[in-house]
């Protein structure tokens, strides 16, 4: 039973995540979609809120796009916007790193936090920015993850995190990944107050960042086929050597395997943000 | 090329044979070299002495995988009474590459945890190379909540290249176990010593380290990734491993200074393995003089200072 169950099962080689990325982020300039192979304008695009219209291919949002997708209009407040990543071990390449990360996407860091109403409710949001070193993260994230926590809990208000990130970052050793143990203390605090979390994964969410807070929260949703994960596909396929299944490490595997609550479209996810607000009857707590 | 192995050992050595054969000879023909060998003998030894106390970063990762360097379950035996293991998540499975259980630490009850490697590829297939799967950090979870419930003290030693990265690993939720186990620690109510006795591989390293005082053998290294995993990543070259071993600060030492470590032990001349007894004990006096510290706090104390220990590290700018 188990084999014929198993049996049907297509196996196809996964595309090595990398790669992945690039071919996204080249086919947005080129609005093409890396999924159904359809040309798709950028007009049409935006007011689909980056969803492929033929096949609900999800492109990534970059953290301003996710913002103004998630808050209402006019709402958010971004704070702590002005930590910037130092080169403390001295790493080589780092600091040329950061430099073109910040030219090119016009942030100082990978993940940008505030304060806005969503659906009315007062939340903090956090989203993240692939395009800023693969959202890793190091000090600054770390650290603005839990200036938000605890923002979330002088207000009394629910914390959103909208998590995208290929893991620690590397080039701050240690520091990196101890991120990991603070964003956890912070949000064990915050978890002991009575306040509600949740986290969206996006686009990836792997390593680090999902083998801490991205993992921590009450209700933890899902873009769909996301790659959702604690080892790196690649890292995977060279330790194990095997074909991998199809659908691995995307959202809907998680979800079969129980590690996610609900894969959520774009086009309903702030409808089903406001819903489970409504439901926590804001999240307020005192 | 990149050395795979510590050979500086098996260099002196054969120097070391040479010496003796040439001893040997010296007597034969009656020549008295006597006072030149005394000189010799100890140049010898300045010079391997000198280089133990200068290893490389890489050579550290060398060292702090050897095949004969101590295991968890060796210290375990060898420093605690009444060791009773303990087995299981009560879900799925029961982990070899991580054991736990209840032990008796100068007569007061610990829990201890920690990484197991294995000597050789059979145990080494038993104890998957002491890389954790998802059960085995709900066995973690399992014994230190239960911990708390007695009041007993933790105990954890590391060594582990890293959690394990498998398609099983991931079914069970990989992330989300690490994830649990690091915010249990965080308030856990009772005492936690962490004490990396060989490699310190990642967040499955990291798991067993969220502590009140986290202690390193002076050869065992503690790294966000692998150097080999960091090289092949960001320089796409994992034959640049040896440069990136120190690029990434990893040592006990580099630990230490960026304020993560609280202690170092220092290892016997050559590594661990080189007088384990001396090693072993070393480990133990340091267990027992700092919980003897920490048993004296009370656990809101206790879980205020370990909040702030957590909550201070990073470095960053902010202007």
């Amino acid at each position: 039973m188990l084999k014929s169950a198993f049996g049907k099962q297509k196996l196809i080689p996964i595309p090595d995540s990398r790669e992945y990325m690039q071919s996204t982020e080249k086919d947005v300039g080129r609005e093409k979609c890396p999924s159904c192979s359809r040309r798709v304008s950028e007009l049409e695009l935006k007011e689909n809120h980056k969803v492929c219209p033929e096949c609900q291919y999800h492109f990534s949002m970059t953290a301003w796009e996710r913002i103004h997708f998630m808050a209402d209009p006019d709402t958010f407040q971004e704070f702590n916007s002005d930590l910037r990543s130092i080169n403390i071990l001295d790493f080589p390449g780092y600091d040329e790193k950061l430099e073109s990360a910040m030219k090119q996407t016009g942030l100082k860091e990978a993940l940008v936090t505030g304060q806005c109403t969503i659906g009315g409710y007062p939340v903090i949001l956090g989203t993240m920015d692939s395009r800023f070193m693969m959202a890793s993260m190091g000090s600054v994230a770390g650290e603005k993850v839990c200036r938000a926590v605890e923002k979330a809990i002088d207000l009394k208000i629910p914390l959103i995190l909208c998590t995208a990130s290929g893991g620690a970052r590397m080039q701050e050793g240690m520091l990196s990944l101890m991120q990991m143990a603070k964003t956890s203390a912070v949000l064990d605090r915050f978890h002991q107050q009575g306040l509600l979390y949740m986290t969206l994964l996006t686009n990836p969410t792997t390593g680090g960042v999902s083998a801490s807070f991205a993992s921590l929260a009450d209700i933890i949703l899902a873009e769909p086929g996301a790659l959702i994960g604690f080892a790196g596909p690649r890292v995977i396929k060279q330790t194990i050597s095997e074909i991998l299944p199809a659908d691995f490490q995307k959202a809907e595997f998680m979800l079969k395997h129980g590690m996610v609550d609900k894969i959520v479209n774009r086009l309903v996810l702030k409808d089903t943000v406001e819903s489970l607000l409504r439901l926590h009857l804001g999240g307020k707590n005192g | 090329m990149v050395k795979r192995h510590f050979d500086y050992e098996e260099k002196y050595k054969n120097l070391q044979g040479k010496f003796e054969e040439l001893q040997e000879l010296s007597k034969n023909l009656q020549f008295d070299l006597t006072n030149e060998f005394k000189l010799m003998e100890k140049k010898m030894k300045d010079i391997r002495d000198n280089k133990y106390q200068n290893l490389t970063a890489w050579e550290k990762i060398l060292l702090s995988r050897h095949q004969e360097r101590p295991t968890v379950r060796d210290y375990i035996e060898f420093i605690f009474d009444d060791w009773i293991e303990m087995h299981g998540d009560r879900c799925y499975g029961d982990d070899r590459a991580v054991i736990g259980g209840i032990a008796s630490l100068k007569g007061i009850p610990v829990t201890v945890l920690g990484h197991q490697k294995g000597r050789g590829t059979n145990e080494n297939l038993h104890t998957n190379f002491g890389m954790p799967h998802p059960e085995g950090y709900r066995k973690v979870e399992r014994l230190i909540l239960q911990a708390e419930k007695f009041k007993r003290p933790v105990l954890t030693l590391i060594d582990t290249p890293g959690a394990y990265p498998g398609v099983g690993a991931e079914e069970r939720g990989q992330a989300g176990a690490i994830a649990q186990v690091l915010m249990t620690l965080c308030s856990l109510k009772v005492p936690i010593i962490s004490a990396v006795t060989g490699e310190g591989g990642s967040g499955g390293a990291l798991a067993l380290a969220v502590c009140d005082r986290l202690l390193m053998l002076s050869n065992s290294v503690f790294s966000v990734a692998s150097a080999e995993a960091c090289a092949s990543i960001i320089w796409k070259d994992a034959g640049r491993a040896e440069e990136m071993a120190s690029a990434l600060k990893l040592t006990a030492q580099d630990i230490k200074d960026l304020g993560i470590a609280d202690e170092i032990i220092e290892e016997p001349m050559g590594g661990a393995h080189k007088d384990f007894e001396t090693m072993a004990k070393k480990l133990e006096e340091s267990l027992v003089s700092n919980l003897k510290e920490l048993l004296a706090l009370e656990s809101h104390e206790l879980n205020e200072q370990r909040y702030k220990r957590l909550r201070q590290i990073g470095r960053f700018q902010e202007n």
